[in-house]
């Protein structure tokens, strides 16, 4: 259930879009939102930030034009002028026949569980006390950990939006996390490590975990050497092909076909991966950390395949690149935000031993300066440790790994079975990838 | 339409007693950050002008440092009743005890201009912007029958922002930014390649009679036509040339994050404990200069109130020095250098850099060519990123060359390189004497973004690893 209806920023949203003129198309967005943010530094409160804010966004169009403009408060003086900016900023667009707002196409919501009563009461001093006891139980990890930071956020918003077309939501949602980051030193070298914990509220938060995954992420990285060159097997970390994913997933987008700019455009039913993938995108999946009930447009998010046994089946699309592609909205307003791969049998482990030499990534650098969507160039910075003989072996860092994305699809030799439901738009899980160039020494 | 200070629209009387209720438990320090700020945006993608939008947000930060402690809260509402809230909610945050009353005398106003604008961006019709996409749009398409598709974006921002403290700060600034971005896709039997360029400079709607746009979207589209016939790069070390303007973003994150003092101060910096050390080599000289007129990162004041400055980090290779903000400053007692910035009111500051550069060598660029045998040759660099604590670092080539025998030859296909921080500064063994700034940046710290320069003459780093997939 995503909580009660939030009415007060529903009233100004329907007042918003009751000012439509003819011929004029008028969505409303509102939104309402809060922070807590505690930063803890030997078991001391470094910093407390606690805050509210708002905002209104309007969109306006007339004639094919689209103008939008928005605004940090949404008092009736500040919508009306956000409305007018947004009716003139209209006026400046080059006319276009594919414009226009979402029609309500009659899917059903799958209702989400967004908000959590737990969160919502927990005291504030015992969110201190989570931050004081995750650093408390990451020094314990080992001797040579020094703290980098420790945090514990959590936030709510309260949205409301309406249309001309008839779309009316409003919805409230909270969420928490923690996290921490360290330093390592060991003969003169820092290595660093970091980890979060995630729940609906933080009684269900798994701190030892995270103390721990964070110290083994930098004691395990320490001593690495620069590897040599070569084309070699990479076992992707999950959360590094959960970013692998998301890039892939940009590639998908309606937008970016419809303006031929995806590397995917006309290939609709090839086989473009390796018959081992099968990609979804499910935001009416609650275990998927962006699950949601409606997309950016408002209308029903929905389960899609865009890839079954590696062949393409779809392309994603909101109102408008539907509109100019002569189909429907899939309910991705906003892109796919819960992408993941149909899971193996493996454990990570089980992938490795099947593996003589290659190389485990634990984590990625510069995947936004060295991956380029347009052309399917990749290659991204890296570290993690060496695979040999079915094992891993000596840690690695400072080197690159290149190929290009539609290679890498159709080179997956493996998926692992370990799902991990991340903070990200898409879903970790091990991913073996052949013919990777290793760029080193 | 003239923009005005923002220390006109309060009372001194009521900073004075938010300041005040800021410290009413028994904190030493409080300070309020007003912003107000407005941005006009038009972008134009497939020969057409999109959602041509503004926006406009004001608010203020109120930040309370009680020993070891920081209480923050922002608020949209900028009347006394809403401030004293924030004011309230940030020493409670930050409260350990329960202090006295304290008295704020603010000093009279300071601000500090380091750029006149001649044309506000307010001030200019939006159909005037609208219609310099359609120039971008129509000059990149010109370049070459290959081009297929165009995408350009206009932006500018007017920030107004007053600081006020209870040390007696009392300073405003009104920060205009414009920037111009084309992308080009060219098509050809390879597949598509993107090229792109950026116009942006700390001055108002005067940078389109300085410069043009028809240029950048040619050199745009220039680029991405030029690397449909690029070969996937190297991999493995080589010698990289790195071209004038183009390759600050490797000072950036070689060491400029590492330089930061609040990373120095937590020991996640390899240059933590170094200064008067050798760390780089004895070419380099390393400057951050807030004060750079035009640049991207010209500030007036920085978002604690300080005066912005030029500061030298490191000098013929020795560190001279790290960049600062309050906190740091006031633990280590001496003066803040004007790097506490913060994206906007909603954000605690912390040190960031401003325009940050390498001062001019004496090679001439073309002799640096010709002494490399074999290397790669970057005209244009994407961003990058640094993990501090290990100094290894990458940034992405997006115009790049082969040289062969002391001459460029073919173009490159994308890729990152990758380096450790000091062992790269400690590599450059040839710098020119041709420096210039380069474009426009955005640096990303702890989730906040703000507006960068950097530059640097053309220079050579003996080795680097190369992220390509050729042998």
């Amino acid at each position: 259930m995503s909580g009660r209806a939030v009415e007060d920023l529903q009233a100004i949203a329907d007042a918003i879009v009751a000012e439509a003129q003819p011929g004029e198309q008028i969505a409303a967005h509102l939104g309402r939102s809060s922070e807590t943010d505690i930063r803890v530094r030997n078991q001391e409160i470094e910093h407390f930030v606690s805050a509210q804010s708002q905002s209104v966004s309007i969109t306006v169009i007339v004639d094919g034009r689209t103008g939008a403009s928005s605004a940090g408060a949404f008092d009736e003086t500040s919508w009306r002028e956000v409305l007018a900016e947004a009716r003139e900023n209209a006026t400046f667009g080059t006319p276009d026949e594919f414009a226009g707002l979402a029609e309500p196409d009659g899917v059903a919501v799958v209702e989400q569980k967004l908000w959590d009563d737990d969160l919502a009461a927990f005291p504030t001093d015992k969110k201190i006390e989570i931050a004081k006891e995750l650093e408390r139980l990451v020094l314990a990890e080992d001797a040579r950990i020094r703290i980098d930071d420790v945090n514990y956020s959590d936030g709510s918003t309260e949205e409301a939006s309406a249309t001309t077309l008839g779309i009316r939501s409003s919805s409230r949602s909270n969420s928490c996390y923690a996290t921490v980051s360290v330093l390592v030193d060991d003969n003169g070298e820092t290595q660093t490590g970091w980890a979060y914990a995630l729940g609906d509220s933080p009684l269900v938060f798994d701190l030892p975990a995270a103390a721990r995954k964070a110290a083994e992420r930098a004691t395990r990285l320490l001593g690495a050497v620069k590897p040599a060159s070569k084309v070699t097997t990479v076992v992707l970390d999950p959360m590094v092909t959960a970013q692998f994913l998301g890039i892939i997933g940009s590639t998908l987008n309606g937008e970016s076909v419809s303006k031929g700019r995806s590397i995917f455009a006309d290939r609709i039913g090839e086989q473009v991966a390796s018959p081992l993938v099968t990609l979804v995108d499910d935001p009416t999946d609650s275990r998927s950390y962006y699950a949601r009930e409606t997309d950016g447009d408002g209308l029903a998010a929905r389960r899609n395949v865009l890839m079954e046994n590696g062949v393409l089946k779809m392309f994603v699309h909101d109102a408008y690149s539907a509109r100019r592609m002569n189909t429907k909205s899939t309910g991705n307003a906003g892109g796919c935000v819960a992408l993941q791969l149909t899971p193996g049998t493996k454990t990570q482990e089980e992938l490795i031993a099947g593996i003589t030499e290659g190389v485990l990534i634990d984590s990625v650098q510069g995947l936004h300066s060295g991956v380029n969507p347009v052309s399917g160039d990749f290659s991204t910075g890296a570290s993690g440790l060496m695979i040999r003989d079915g094992k891993t072996a000596e840690p690695v860092r400072e080197f690159t790994i290149a190929s290009t994305l539609q290679r890498m699809l159709l080179d997956v030799e493996a998926i692992g079975c370990d799902l991990d439901w991340l903070p990200m738009r898409a879903t970790g899980v091990s991913l073996v990838i052949s013919g990777v160039t290793m760029s080193g020494a | 339409m003239s923009i005005i200070d923002l220390s006109h629209e309060f009372d001194t009387s009521v900073l004075a007693r938010v300041l005040d209720k800021g410290r009413s438990t028994g904190a030493g320090f409080s300070e309020i950050f007003v912003e107000d700020k407005r941005s006009m945006g038009a972008g134009l993608d497939d020969g057409k002008v999109e959602a041509v939008s503004s926006s406009r947000d004001s608010g203020a930060g109120i930040r309370v440092i009680h020993g070891d402690t920081t209480g923050f809260a922002y608020t949209s509402d900028l009347t006394e009743k809403g401030l004293m809230a924030a004011a309230e909610a940030a020493a409670a945050a930050a409260a350990t005890g329960t202090g006295g009353a304290h008295k704020v005398s603010l000093q009279s106003m300071s601000r500090q201009k380091v750029n006149d604008v001649r044309i506000a961006p307010t001030s200019v019709p939006k159909a005037r912007k609208v219609e310099l996409l359609t120039i971008a749009n129509d000059a990149a398409r010109g370049v070459d029958a290959s081009i297929v598709q165009v995408s350009a974006g206009y932006s500018d921002s007017t920030r107004r922002i007053l600081v006020v403290n209870s040390d007696g700060v009392f300073a405003t600034d009104e920060q205009v930014r414009t920037i111009f971005r084309v992308t080009a896709v060219a098509n050809g039997d390879t597949g598509m390649q993107t090229g792109y360029d950026s116009l942006g400079h700390t001055i108002g709607f005067e940078l389109f009679d300085e410069e043009s746009v028809e240029e950048l979207a040619e050199r745009a589209a220039r680029q991405a036509v030029t690397k449909l016939r690029a070969r996937p790069a190297p991999s493995g070390a080589l010698p990289v040339v790195i071209k004038r303007g183009s390759g600050g973003v490797l000072f950036h994150e070689a060491c400029g994050h590492g330089l930061e003092a609040d990373l120095v101060a937590r020991g996640a910096s390899v240059y933590a404990n170094r200064v008067g050390q050798q760390v780089a080599s004895p070419l380099v000289t390393l400057v951050d200069d807030g004060t750079m007129s035009r640049e991207w990162g010209a500030i007036g004041i920085d978002d604690e109130g300080h005066k912005s400055q030029r500061n030298v980090l490191i000098e013929n290779g020795i560190l001279t020095d790290y960049m600062w903000d309050h906190i740091r400053s006031v633990q280590e007692g001496r003066r803040p250098s004007g790097n506490g910035r913060r994206q906007s009111y909603e954000h605690l500051p912390m040190v960031r850099m401003t325009n940050t550069f390498v001062l001019n060598g004496t090679e001439e660029p073309d002799d640096i060519i010709r002494a490399t045998e074999k290397g790669v040759y970057v005209a244009k660099l994407g961003g990058g990123s640094v993990n501090t604590a290990s100094g290894d670092f990458v940034f992405g080539m997006t115009e790049a060359y082969l040289i062969e025998n002391g001459e460029i030859t073919e173009p490159l296909r994308e890729g990152n390189l990758i380096g450790n921080g000091p062992q790269v500064l400690a590599d450059i063994d040839l710098l020119g004497n041709d420096f210039a700034m380069g474009n426009p940046g955005t640096c990303g710290k702890d989730g906040q973004g703000v507006p960068v320069g950097d530059g640097q003459p053309t220079l050579r780093v003996k080795s680097m690893t190369i992220g390509g997939t050729a042998a």
